[in-house]
Protein backbone atom coordinates (compact mmCIF):
# COMPACT_ATOMS: atom_id res chain seq x y z
CA UNK A 1 0.00 0.00 0.00
CA UNK A 2 2.58 2.46 1.05
CA UNK A 3 4.15 1.83 -2.64
CA UNK A 4 1.12 2.91 -4.27
CA UNK A 5 1.17 5.88 -2.35
CA UNK A 6 4.46 6.87 -2.63
CA UNK A 7 3.96 5.91 -6.86
CA UNK A 8 0.50 8.30 -6.73
CA UNK A 9 2.78 11.20 -5.55
CA UNK A 10 5.34 11.22 -7.68
CA UNK A 11 2.95 11.24 -10.57
CA UNK A 12 1.18 13.90 -8.58
CA UNK A 13 4.40 15.63 -9.21
CA UNK A 14 5.65 15.22 -12.31
CA UNK A 15 1.71 16.63 -13.31
CA UNK A 16 2.60 19.65 -11.47
CA UNK A 17 5.69 19.98 -12.22
CA UNK A 18 3.97 20.15 -15.78
CA UNK A 19 5.27 17.34 -17.47
CA UNK A 20 2.28 16.35 -19.30
CA UNK A 21 2.65 20.13 -21.32
CA UNK A 22 5.00 18.01 -23.73
CA UNK A 23 2.07 16.59 -24.93
CA UNK A 24 1.01 20.32 -26.41
CA UNK A 25 4.44 20.12 -28.23
CA UNK A 26 3.64 16.70 -29.65
CA UNK A 27 0.42 17.83 -30.90
CA UNK A 28 1.17 20.40 -32.37
CA UNK A 29 4.49 18.36 -33.96
CA UNK A 30 1.94 15.90 -34.73
CA UNK A 31 -0.32 18.56 -36.58
CA UNK A 32 1.97 20.36 -38.57
CA UNK A 33 3.22 17.33 -39.76
CA UNK A 34 -0.54 15.85 -40.84
CA UNK A 35 -0.83 19.23 -42.94
CA UNK A 36 2.09 19.20 -44.14
CA UNK A 37 2.73 15.26 -45.29
CA UNK A 38 -1.06 16.08 -46.65
CA UNK A 39 -0.03 18.55 -49.05
CA UNK A 40 2.75 15.98 -50.53
CA UNK A 41 1.08 12.84 -51.98
CA UNK A 42 -1.55 10.36 -50.37
CA UNK A 43 0.35 7.43 -50.75
CA UNK A 44 2.91 8.12 -48.22
CA UNK A 45 0.81 10.33 -45.52
CA UNK A 46 -0.06 7.23 -43.98
CA UNK A 47 3.02 6.04 -43.43
CA UNK A 48 4.90 9.74 -42.91
CA UNK A 49 2.14 10.19 -39.92
CA UNK A 50 2.40 6.78 -38.22
CA UNK A 51 6.50 6.42 -38.37
CA UNK A 52 6.88 10.09 -37.33
CA UNK A 53 3.91 10.01 -34.65
CA UNK A 54 5.56 6.80 -32.97
CA UNK A 55 9.03 8.06 -33.17
CA UNK A 56 8.03 10.95 -31.77
CA UNK A 57 5.69 8.97 -28.86
CA UNK A 58 9.39 7.52 -28.36
CA UNK A 59 11.76 10.53 -28.10
CA UNK A 60 8.96 12.50 -25.99
CA UNK A 61 8.77 9.46 -23.55
CA UNK A 62 12.39 8.52 -23.08
CA UNK A 63 13.33 11.80 -22.68
CA UNK A 64 10.67 12.50 -20.05
CA UNK A 65 11.76 8.93 -18.51
CA UNK A 66 15.50 10.39 -18.35
CA UNK A 67 15.10 13.43 -17.00
CA UNK A 68 12.46 12.50 -14.51
CA UNK A 69 14.17 9.33 -13.50
CA UNK A 70 17.66 10.64 -13.28
CA UNK A 71 16.33 12.59 -10.61
CA UNK A 72 13.90 10.49 -8.43
CA UNK A 73 16.16 9.16 -5.89
CA UNK A 74 18.96 12.23 -6.21
CA UNK A 75 16.81 15.46 -5.77
CA UNK A 76 15.03 13.54 -2.74
CA UNK A 77 18.71 12.97 -0.94
CA UNK A 78 19.53 16.83 -2.50
CA UNK A 79 16.58 18.51 -0.91
CA UNK A 80 16.37 16.05 1.89
CA UNK A 81 12.68 15.71 1.32
CA UNK A 82 13.67 11.71 1.90
CA UNK A 83 14.57 12.20 5.32
CA UNK A 84 10.77 12.64 6.50
CA UNK A 85 9.93 9.97 4.55
CA UNK A 86 12.30 6.82 5.20
CA UNK A 87 11.86 8.30 9.10
CA UNK A 88 8.56 6.74 8.57
CA UNK A 89 7.33 2.98 8.31
CA UNK A 90 8.80 2.86 4.64
CA UNK A 91 11.40 0.36 3.92
CA UNK A 92 13.87 1.66 1.47
CA UNK A 93 13.17 -0.82 -1.38
CA UNK A 94 9.58 0.38 -1.41
CA UNK A 95 10.32 4.24 -1.81
CA UNK A 96 12.46 3.05 -4.66
CA UNK A 97 9.63 0.74 -6.46
CA UNK A 98 7.31 2.94 -5.40
CA UNK A 99 9.46 5.80 -7.50
CA UNK A 100 9.52 3.47 -10.57
CA UNK A 101 5.82 2.58 -10.74
CA UNK A 102 5.26 6.69 -10.11
CA UNK A 103 7.51 7.58 -13.26
CA UNK A 104 6.04 4.29 -15.56
CA UNK A 105 2.61 5.27 -14.31
CA UNK A 106 3.06 9.00 -15.85
CA UNK A 107 4.77 7.59 -19.19
CA UNK A 108 1.84 5.10 -19.56
CA UNK A 109 -0.62 8.27 -19.30
CA UNK A 110 1.51 10.78 -21.22
CA UNK A 111 1.93 7.88 -24.09
CA UNK A 112 -1.56 7.37 -24.04
CA UNK A 113 -2.50 10.85 -24.89
CA UNK A 114 -0.38 10.63 -27.46
CA UNK A 115 -1.26 7.78 -29.07
CA UNK A 116 -4.84 9.21 -29.45
CA UNK A 117 -2.62 12.14 -31.63
CA UNK A 118 -1.29 9.70 -33.64
CA UNK A 119 -4.81 7.91 -34.19
CA UNK A 120 -6.13 11.33 -34.82
CA UNK A 121 -3.66 12.79 -36.81
CA UNK A 122 -4.23 8.81 -39.14
CA UNK A 123 -7.79 9.71 -39.35
CA UNK A 124 -7.10 13.12 -40.52
CA UNK A 125 -5.16 12.26 -43.19
CA UNK A 126 -6.63 8.71 -44.33
CA UNK A 127 -10.07 9.68 -43.06
CA UNK A 128 -11.03 6.48 -42.39
CA UNK A 129 -9.49 3.10 -39.91
CA UNK A 130 -8.70 0.12 -41.84
CA UNK A 131 -8.16 -3.24 -39.34
CA UNK A 132 -4.50 -2.98 -39.71
CA UNK A 133 -4.38 0.15 -38.03
CA UNK A 134 -4.36 -1.86 -34.93
CA UNK A 135 -0.60 -2.87 -35.10
CA UNK A 136 0.09 0.39 -34.22
CA UNK A 137 -1.34 -0.72 -30.59
CA UNK A 138 1.63 -3.57 -30.52
CA UNK A 139 4.22 -0.56 -31.00
CA UNK A 140 2.97 1.37 -28.32
CA UNK A 141 3.28 -1.39 -25.96
CA UNK A 142 6.36 -2.13 -27.30
CA UNK A 143 7.07 1.42 -26.63
CA UNK A 144 5.79 1.25 -22.90
CA UNK A 145 8.39 -1.68 -22.84
CA UNK A 146 11.09 0.31 -23.70
CA UNK A 147 10.35 2.90 -20.97
CA UNK A 148 10.11 0.83 -18.39
CA UNK A 149 13.64 -0.58 -18.87
CA UNK A 150 14.77 3.14 -19.40
CA UNK A 151 13.05 4.36 -16.17
CA UNK A 152 14.59 1.31 -14.26
CA UNK A 153 17.71 2.67 -15.48
CA UNK A 154 17.37 5.93 -15.03
CA UNK A 155 16.95 4.83 -11.60
CA UNK A 156 19.52 2.35 -11.23
CA UNK A 157 22.13 5.35 -11.91
CA UNK A 158 20.44 8.14 -9.87
CA UNK A 159 20.93 5.38 -6.94
CA UNK A 160 24.35 6.27 -6.98
CA UNK A 161 25.95 9.11 -9.06
CA UNK A 162 24.32 12.83 -10.14
CA UNK A 163 21.76 13.77 -12.42
CA UNK A 164 24.36 15.08 -14.92
CA UNK A 165 26.11 11.52 -14.93
CA UNK A 166 22.90 9.25 -14.50
CA UNK A 167 21.51 11.17 -17.37
CA UNK A 168 24.72 10.67 -19.93
CA UNK A 169 24.52 7.35 -18.60
CA UNK A 170 20.75 6.55 -19.53
CA UNK A 171 21.12 8.16 -22.60
CA UNK A 172 24.29 6.59 -23.71
CA UNK A 173 23.00 3.37 -22.87
CA UNK A 174 19.92 3.71 -24.79
CA UNK A 175 21.93 5.08 -28.03
CA UNK A 176 23.80 2.09 -27.67
CA UNK A 177 21.13 -0.48 -27.08
CA UNK A 178 18.96 0.67 -29.80
CA UNK A 179 22.09 -0.31 -31.99
CA UNK A 180 22.28 -3.49 -30.18
CA UNK A 181 21.61 -6.28 -32.97
CA UNK A 182 24.32 -4.43 -34.84
CA UNK A 183 26.28 -5.08 -31.60
CA UNK A 184 25.30 -8.18 -31.70
CA UNK A 185 26.57 -8.57 -35.22
CA UNK A 186 29.67 -7.14 -34.96
CA UNK A 187 30.38 -9.90 -32.11
CA UNK A 188 29.92 -12.37 -34.10
CA UNK A 189 32.27 -11.31 -36.78
CA UNK A 190 35.26 -10.69 -33.87
CA UNK A 191 37.52 -12.50 -33.12
CA UNK A 192 39.36 -13.31 -29.56
CA UNK A 193 39.09 -10.49 -27.02
CA UNK A 194 37.54 -8.30 -28.84
CA UNK A 195 34.98 -11.16 -29.38
CA UNK A 196 34.35 -11.43 -25.77
CA UNK A 197 34.38 -7.68 -25.07
CA UNK A 198 31.88 -7.09 -27.43
CA UNK A 199 29.51 -10.15 -26.83
CA UNK A 200 29.59 -9.07 -23.20
CA UNK A 201 28.52 -5.43 -23.87
CA UNK A 202 25.75 -6.76 -26.75
CA UNK A 203 23.98 -8.94 -24.10
CA UNK A 204 24.53 -6.45 -21.27
CA UNK A 205 23.19 -3.34 -22.70
CA UNK A 206 19.20 -3.51 -23.26
CA UNK A 207 18.33 -4.58 -26.41
CA UNK A 208 15.89 -1.83 -28.17
CA UNK A 209 16.14 -2.83 -31.38
CA UNK A 210 14.25 -5.72 -30.85
CA UNK A 211 11.29 -3.12 -29.49
CA UNK A 212 11.76 -1.23 -32.39
CA UNK A 213 9.06 -2.10 -34.85
CA UNK A 214 7.57 0.99 -36.20
CA UNK A 215 8.64 0.78 -39.75
CA UNK A 216 7.41 -2.48 -40.16
CA UNK A 217 4.01 -1.74 -38.92
CA UNK A 218 4.10 1.68 -40.79
CA UNK A 219 4.02 -0.99 -43.81
CA UNK A 220 1.35 -2.67 -42.44
CA UNK A 221 3.38 -5.97 -41.43
CA UNK A 222 2.16 -8.11 -39.10
CA UNK A 223 3.88 -8.69 -35.58
CA UNK A 224 4.87 -12.05 -34.47
CA UNK A 225 3.10 -13.69 -31.30
CA UNK A 226 6.09 -14.81 -30.06
CA UNK A 227 8.29 -11.40 -30.34
CA UNK A 228 5.40 -9.75 -28.44
CA UNK A 229 5.98 -12.24 -26.18
CA UNK A 230 9.92 -12.39 -25.87
CA UNK A 231 9.89 -8.31 -25.75
CA UNK A 232 7.70 -8.71 -22.41
CA UNK A 233 9.60 -10.94 -20.71
CA UNK A 234 12.58 -9.24 -21.66
CA UNK A 235 11.39 -5.76 -20.73
CA UNK A 236 10.04 -6.84 -16.73
CA UNK A 237 13.15 -9.31 -16.32
CA UNK A 238 15.67 -6.41 -17.24
CA UNK A 239 13.95 -3.81 -15.53
CA UNK A 240 13.69 -6.17 -12.07
CA UNK A 241 17.15 -6.37 -12.45
CA UNK A 242 17.94 -2.76 -13.57
CA UNK A 243 15.68 -2.41 -10.07
CA UNK A 244 16.87 -4.78 -8.22
CA UNK A 245 20.42 -2.97 -8.85
CA UNK A 246 19.00 0.09 -7.68
CA UNK A 247 17.31 -1.21 -4.57
CA UNK A 248 20.79 -2.65 -3.67
CA UNK A 249 22.53 0.31 -3.92
CA UNK A 250 20.33 2.35 -1.87
CA UNK A 251 19.58 -0.14 0.81
CA UNK A 252 23.26 0.58 1.91
CA UNK A 253 23.55 4.11 0.87
CA UNK A 254 24.41 6.38 3.85
CA UNK A 255 21.53 9.86 3.20
CA UNK A 256 24.56 12.28 3.93
CA UNK B 1 11.93 1.50 29.97
CA UNK B 2 14.29 3.82 28.88
CA UNK B 3 12.58 5.85 26.06
CA UNK B 4 16.08 5.78 23.90
CA UNK B 5 19.52 3.89 25.01
CA UNK B 6 22.41 4.32 22.45
CA UNK B 7 24.72 1.83 22.79
CA UNK B 8 28.10 2.87 21.50
CA UNK B 9 26.90 4.21 18.16
CA UNK B 10 29.56 5.91 16.24
CA UNK B 11 30.31 6.79 13.06
CA UNK B 12 33.05 7.32 10.85
CA UNK B 13 33.04 8.09 6.87
CA UNK B 14 35.32 8.30 4.27
CA UNK B 15 36.39 11.31 2.66
CA UNK B 16 38.19 12.82 -0.36
CA UNK B 17 37.94 11.83 -3.62
CA UNK B 18 41.04 9.28 -4.87
CA UNK B 19 42.95 8.75 -1.84
CA UNK B 20 39.90 7.96 1.04
CA UNK B 21 40.89 8.73 4.81
CA UNK B 22 38.74 8.53 7.29
CA UNK B 23 36.84 10.96 9.42
CA UNK B 24 35.09 10.28 12.66
CA UNK B 25 31.48 12.59 12.96
CA UNK B 26 30.68 10.52 15.93
CA UNK B 27 32.75 8.55 19.07
CA UNK B 28 31.31 5.49 20.38
CA UNK B 29 27.86 7.52 22.04
CA UNK B 30 26.15 5.74 25.17
CA UNK B 31 23.28 7.60 26.36
CA UNK B 32 20.25 7.22 27.86
CA UNK B 33 16.71 9.29 27.54
CA UNK B 34 14.23 8.49 29.90
CA UNK B 35 10.47 8.01 29.13
CA UNK B 36 8.38 11.34 29.41
CA UNK B 37 11.14 13.66 29.51
CA UNK B 38 12.11 16.29 27.19
CA UNK B 39 15.90 15.98 26.93
CA UNK B 40 18.46 18.37 25.11
CA UNK B 41 21.33 17.24 22.74
CA UNK B 42 23.63 20.30 23.17
CA UNK B 43 26.39 21.09 20.87
CA UNK B 44 28.17 23.63 18.58
CA UNK B 45 27.58 23.42 14.63
CA UNK B 46 29.69 20.22 13.30
CA UNK B 47 29.34 18.49 16.95
CA UNK B 48 27.51 15.17 15.66
CA UNK B 49 23.91 16.03 16.69
CA UNK B 50 23.10 15.69 13.54
CA UNK B 51 24.96 12.77 12.63
CA UNK B 52 23.52 10.64 16.03
CA UNK B 53 19.35 12.11 14.89
CA UNK B 54 20.33 10.75 11.27
CA UNK B 55 21.89 7.29 12.71
CA UNK B 56 18.39 7.12 14.83
CA UNK B 57 16.60 7.26 12.38
CA UNK B 58 18.62 5.23 10.01
CA UNK B 59 19.54 7.69 7.29
CA UNK B 60 23.08 6.79 7.24
CA UNK B 61 24.21 3.37 8.70
CA UNK B 62 27.00 3.19 12.12
CA UNK B 63 30.33 2.10 11.79
CA UNK B 64 29.61 0.42 14.94
CA UNK B 65 27.42 0.16 17.92
CA UNK B 66 23.52 -0.40 18.57
CA UNK B 67 21.00 1.36 19.72
CA UNK B 68 17.28 0.84 21.72
CA UNK B 69 14.47 2.94 20.55
CA UNK B 70 11.17 2.00 22.57
CA UNK B 71 12.10 -1.04 23.45
CA UNK B 72 13.24 -2.53 20.59
CA UNK B 73 16.10 -2.76 18.43
CA UNK B 74 16.46 0.89 16.59
CA UNK B 75 16.21 -0.30 12.91
CA UNK B 76 12.95 -2.71 13.30
CA UNK B 77 10.86 -0.72 11.02
CA UNK B 78 7.55 -0.93 13.67
CA UNK B 79 9.68 1.42 15.77
CA UNK B 80 9.33 4.43 12.99
CA UNK B 81 5.15 3.94 13.26
CA UNK B 82 5.87 4.94 17.28
CA UNK B 83 9.07 8.02 16.30
CA UNK B 84 8.15 11.34 14.67
CA UNK B 85 11.41 13.33 13.45
CA UNK B 86 11.62 16.97 12.50
CA UNK B 87 15.03 17.50 9.93
CA UNK B 88 17.18 20.72 10.36
CA UNK B 89 15.72 23.42 8.20
CA UNK B 90 13.01 21.06 6.72
CA UNK B 91 12.35 20.78 2.75
CA UNK B 92 9.17 19.47 1.83
CA UNK B 93 7.27 18.74 -1.32
CA UNK B 94 6.54 21.77 -2.64
CA UNK B 95 4.20 20.75 -5.04
CA UNK B 96 1.90 19.88 -2.36
CA UNK B 97 -0.33 22.26 -0.04
CA UNK B 98 0.04 21.75 3.66
CA UNK B 99 -2.85 19.18 3.77
CA UNK B 100 -2.10 17.16 1.15
CA UNK B 101 1.47 17.09 2.60
CA UNK B 102 0.37 15.66 6.31
CA UNK B 103 -2.39 13.37 4.69
CA UNK B 104 0.56 11.83 2.18
CA UNK B 105 2.92 11.39 5.30
CA UNK B 106 -0.10 10.12 7.08
CA UNK B 107 -0.68 7.26 4.83
CA UNK B 108 2.80 6.90 4.85
CA UNK B 109 2.48 6.34 8.46
CA UNK B 110 -0.04 4.37 8.44
CA UNK B 111 -3.30 6.18 9.89
CA UNK B 112 -5.82 4.59 8.90
CA UNK B 113 -8.10 6.82 6.43
CA UNK B 114 -10.80 7.22 8.74
CA UNK B 115 -8.32 8.73 11.62
CA UNK B 116 -6.24 10.58 8.97
CA UNK B 117 -8.74 13.30 7.65
CA UNK B 118 -9.33 14.26 11.38
CA UNK B 119 -5.97 13.84 12.64
CA UNK B 120 -4.77 16.50 9.43
CA UNK B 121 -7.11 18.94 10.69
CA UNK B 122 -6.39 18.53 14.19
CA UNK B 123 -2.57 19.15 13.68
CA UNK B 124 -3.45 21.99 10.97
CA UNK B 125 -5.17 23.71 14.02
CA UNK B 126 -2.04 22.92 16.49
CA UNK B 127 0.65 24.37 14.26
CA UNK B 128 -1.95 27.65 13.31
CA UNK B 129 -1.61 26.51 9.52
CA UNK B 130 -5.25 26.23 9.26
CA UNK B 131 -5.81 29.13 7.31
CA UNK B 132 -3.32 28.31 4.94
CA UNK B 133 -3.96 24.57 4.36
CA UNK B 134 -5.10 24.78 0.56
CA UNK B 135 -1.34 26.78 -0.34
CA UNK B 136 1.06 25.10 -2.21
CA UNK B 137 4.03 24.62 -0.05
CA UNK B 138 6.46 27.09 -2.86
CA UNK B 139 4.82 29.82 -1.41
CA UNK B 140 5.38 28.96 2.13
CA UNK B 141 7.88 31.28 4.38
CA UNK B 142 10.77 29.51 6.60
CA UNK B 143 8.72 29.92 9.44
CA UNK B 144 5.74 28.31 8.27
CA UNK B 145 7.92 25.57 6.92
CA UNK B 146 9.10 24.94 9.98
CA UNK B 147 5.78 24.60 10.90
CA UNK B 148 4.88 22.21 8.59
CA UNK B 149 7.83 20.31 9.79
CA UNK B 150 6.66 19.98 13.30
CA UNK B 151 3.01 19.28 12.13
CA UNK B 152 4.72 16.03 9.95
CA UNK B 153 6.48 14.79 12.76
CA UNK B 154 3.50 15.03 15.48
CA UNK B 155 0.58 13.85 12.83
CA UNK B 156 0.80 10.49 13.48
CA UNK B 157 0.64 10.90 17.40
CA UNK B 158 4.25 9.46 17.91
CA UNK B 159 5.46 8.37 21.76
CA UNK B 160 8.69 9.99 20.58
CA UNK B 161 9.74 12.59 18.79
CA UNK B 162 13.15 13.98 17.50
CA UNK B 163 13.82 17.45 16.13
CA UNK B 164 16.59 18.66 15.53
CA UNK B 165 17.15 22.30 15.83
CA UNK B 166 13.04 22.77 16.21
CA UNK B 167 13.93 26.50 16.89
CA UNK B 168 16.17 27.09 13.72
CA UNK B 169 14.37 30.46 11.33
CA UNK B 170 11.59 31.01 13.69
CA UNK B 171 10.98 34.17 15.12
CA UNK B 172 10.35 35.18 18.86
CA UNK B 173 6.60 34.07 19.01
CA UNK B 174 7.32 31.23 16.74
CA UNK B 175 10.18 29.96 18.91
CA UNK B 176 7.41 30.19 21.86
CA UNK B 177 5.04 28.69 20.44
CA UNK B 178 7.32 25.66 19.76
CA UNK B 179 8.31 25.66 23.31
CA UNK B 180 4.85 25.37 24.23
CA UNK B 181 3.95 22.21 21.93
CA UNK B 182 7.17 20.73 23.83
CA UNK B 183 6.05 21.34 27.10
CA UNK B 184 2.31 19.93 25.75
CA UNK B 185 4.02 16.92 24.34
CA UNK B 186 5.53 16.16 27.40
CA UNK B 187 2.16 16.79 29.34
CA UNK B 188 0.75 14.31 26.57
CA UNK B 189 3.58 11.70 28.49
CA UNK B 190 5.55 11.72 24.82
CA UNK B 191 9.08 11.68 24.93
CA UNK B 192 10.88 14.81 23.24
CA UNK B 193 14.64 14.40 22.23
CA UNK B 194 15.57 17.60 20.65
CA UNK B 195 18.93 18.75 19.34
CA UNK B 196 19.92 22.82 19.41
CA UNK B 197 23.24 24.94 19.51
CA UNK B 198 20.21 27.63 21.35
CA UNK B 199 20.88 27.35 24.98
CA UNK B 200 18.30 29.22 26.30
CA UNK B 201 16.14 26.79 24.70
CA UNK B 202 17.36 24.08 26.38
CA UNK B 203 17.68 25.99 30.29
CA UNK B 204 13.93 26.70 29.67
CA UNK B 205 12.44 23.26 28.15
CA UNK B 206 14.78 20.28 29.21
CA UNK B 207 14.84 18.07 32.35
CA UNK B 208 18.26 16.79 31.02
CA UNK B 209 20.56 17.28 28.38
CA UNK B 210 23.84 16.11 26.66
CA UNK B 211 26.52 17.93 25.51
CA UNK B 212 28.48 16.98 22.54
CA UNK B 213 31.70 18.67 21.18
CA UNK B 214 33.75 17.29 17.83
CA UNK B 215 31.36 13.97 17.96
CA UNK B 216 32.29 12.94 21.74
CA UNK B 217 30.01 13.25 24.56
CA UNK B 218 30.72 16.10 27.09
CA UNK B 219 28.29 15.87 29.95
CA UNK B 220 24.88 14.60 30.67
CA UNK B 221 22.78 15.38 33.22
CA UNK B 222 19.66 17.39 34.72
CA UNK B 223 20.53 21.21 34.50
CA UNK B 224 19.92 21.83 38.03
CA UNK B 225 22.50 19.46 38.42
CA UNK B 226 24.81 20.84 35.96
CA UNK B 227 24.34 24.58 36.84
CA UNK B 228 24.22 24.34 40.39
CA UNK B 229 26.61 23.95 43.33
CA UNK B 230 29.51 24.75 41.22
CA UNK B 231 30.46 28.01 42.47
CA UNK B 232 28.87 27.19 45.77
CA UNK B 233 27.80 31.04 46.27
CA UNK B 234 24.46 32.96 47.50
CA UNK B 235 23.32 35.92 46.14
CA UNK B 236 22.09 38.87 48.63
CA UNK B 237 19.72 41.27 47.77
CA UNK B 238 18.58 44.44 50.22
CA UNK B 239 16.90 47.74 50.35
CA UNK B 240 19.31 50.71 50.47
CA UNK B 241 22.53 51.97 48.24
CA UNK B 242 25.29 51.43 51.56
CA UNK B 243 27.26 48.44 51.64
CA UNK B 244 28.14 47.98 55.43
CA UNK B 245 32.04 48.19 55.86
CA UNK B 246 31.55 44.26 57.84
CA UNK B 247 30.27 43.26 54.63
CA UNK B 248 32.69 44.57 52.37
CA UNK B 249 35.85 43.04 54.40
CA UNK B 250 34.20 40.06 53.34
CA UNK B 251 35.07 40.75 50.16
CA UNK B 252 31.79 40.48 48.85
CA UNK B 253 31.23 41.60 44.82
CA UNK B 254 28.41 44.61 45.17
CA UNK B 255 26.44 46.01 43.03
CA UNK B 256 24.32 49.17 43.51
CA UNK B 257 21.11 49.43 41.14
CA UNK B 258 18.51 52.01 42.02
CA UNK B 259 17.64 51.45 46.03
CA UNK B 260 18.57 47.84 46.05
CA UNK B 261 22.39 46.21 46.53
CA UNK B 262 23.27 42.80 45.01
CA UNK B 263 26.04 41.04 47.11
CA UNK B 264 27.47 37.74 45.93
CA UNK B 265 29.42 36.06 48.74
CA UNK B 266 30.32 32.46 49.95
CA UNK B 267 27.54 30.09 51.05
CA UNK B 268 29.69 30.19 54.44
CA UNK B 269 29.58 33.72 54.69
CA UNK B 270 25.75 34.15 54.26
CA UNK B 271 25.07 34.09 58.43
CA UNK B 272 27.50 37.27 59.00
CA UNK B 273 25.86 38.59 56.11
CA UNK B 274 22.66 38.20 57.70
CA UNK B 275 24.00 39.66 61.07
CA UNK B 276 25.45 42.43 59.21
CA UNK B 277 22.51 43.78 57.85
CA UNK B 278 20.37 43.29 61.36
CA UNK B 279 23.45 45.54 62.81
CA UNK B 280 22.95 48.43 60.29
CA UNK B 281 18.67 48.05 60.15
CA UNK B 282 18.98 47.47 56.44
CA UNK B 283 16.13 45.61 54.61
CA UNK B 284 16.69 41.91 53.38
CA UNK B 285 14.86 41.80 50.73
CA UNK B 286 16.10 37.92 49.07
CA UNK B 287 18.48 35.23 49.51
CA UNK B 288 19.42 32.96 46.57
CA UNK B 289 21.80 30.27 45.20
CA UNK B 290 23.85 31.41 42.55
CA UNK B 291 23.88 28.52 39.77
CA UNK B 292 26.07 28.50 36.81
CA UNK B 293 24.02 29.75 33.58
CA UNK B 294 23.79 26.30 31.00
CA UNK B 295 26.26 28.91 28.59
CA UNK B 296 28.39 29.14 31.45
CA UNK B 297 28.87 25.54 31.79
CA UNK B 298 28.91 24.83 28.41
CA UNK B 299 31.71 27.04 27.44
CA UNK B 300 33.66 25.65 30.45
CA UNK B 301 32.97 22.30 28.69
CA UNK B 302 34.31 22.83 25.27
CA UNK B 303 37.23 24.96 26.90
CA UNK B 304 38.21 21.89 29.08
CA UNK B 305 38.20 19.97 25.73
CA UNK B 306 39.51 22.11 23.38
CA UNK B 307 42.24 22.29 26.05
CA UNK B 308 42.74 18.36 26.35
CA UNK B 309 42.80 18.12 22.72
CA UNK B 310 45.47 20.84 22.69
CA UNK B 311 47.80 18.76 25.35
CA UNK B 312 46.96 15.31 23.31
CA UNK B 313 48.30 16.74 20.18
Amino acid sequence: MRIAHIASNTFREAVRDRVLYNLIAFALLLSGAAILVGQISIEIEKLVVINLGLTAVSLFGVVIAIFIGIGLVSKEIEKRTLYTVLSRPVRRWEFIVGKFFGLAGTLVVNTFFMAVGVFAALFYVSHKFVRADALILVALYFIVLQFLIVCALALLFSSFSSPLLSAVFAFSLFVIGSFAEDLRNFAALAHGVSRWLATGAAYLVPNFSAFNVITSIAHEQPVAGQLILQNTVYAVFYATMALSGAVLIFEYRDLK
Amino acid sequence: MPAIEILGLEKTYSVGFWRKRPKRALHPLQLTVEDGEIFGFLGPNGAGKTTTLKLLMGLVFPSAGSARILGREWTDPSVKAQIGFLPEQPYFYDYLTAHELLEYYGQLSGVPAKQRKQRVEQVLDKVGLRDVQGVQLRKFSKGMLQRVGIGQAILHDPKLVFFDEPMSGLDPMGRREVRDLMEQLKHEGKTVFFSTHILSDAEALCDRVAIIHKGELRGVGAIEDLTSSVQGKVEVVWQGTQVPASIKALGAECHVTGDRVRAIINENQQDAVIDALRRERLRLIAITPVRTSLEAYFVEKLRRAETTAGRTA
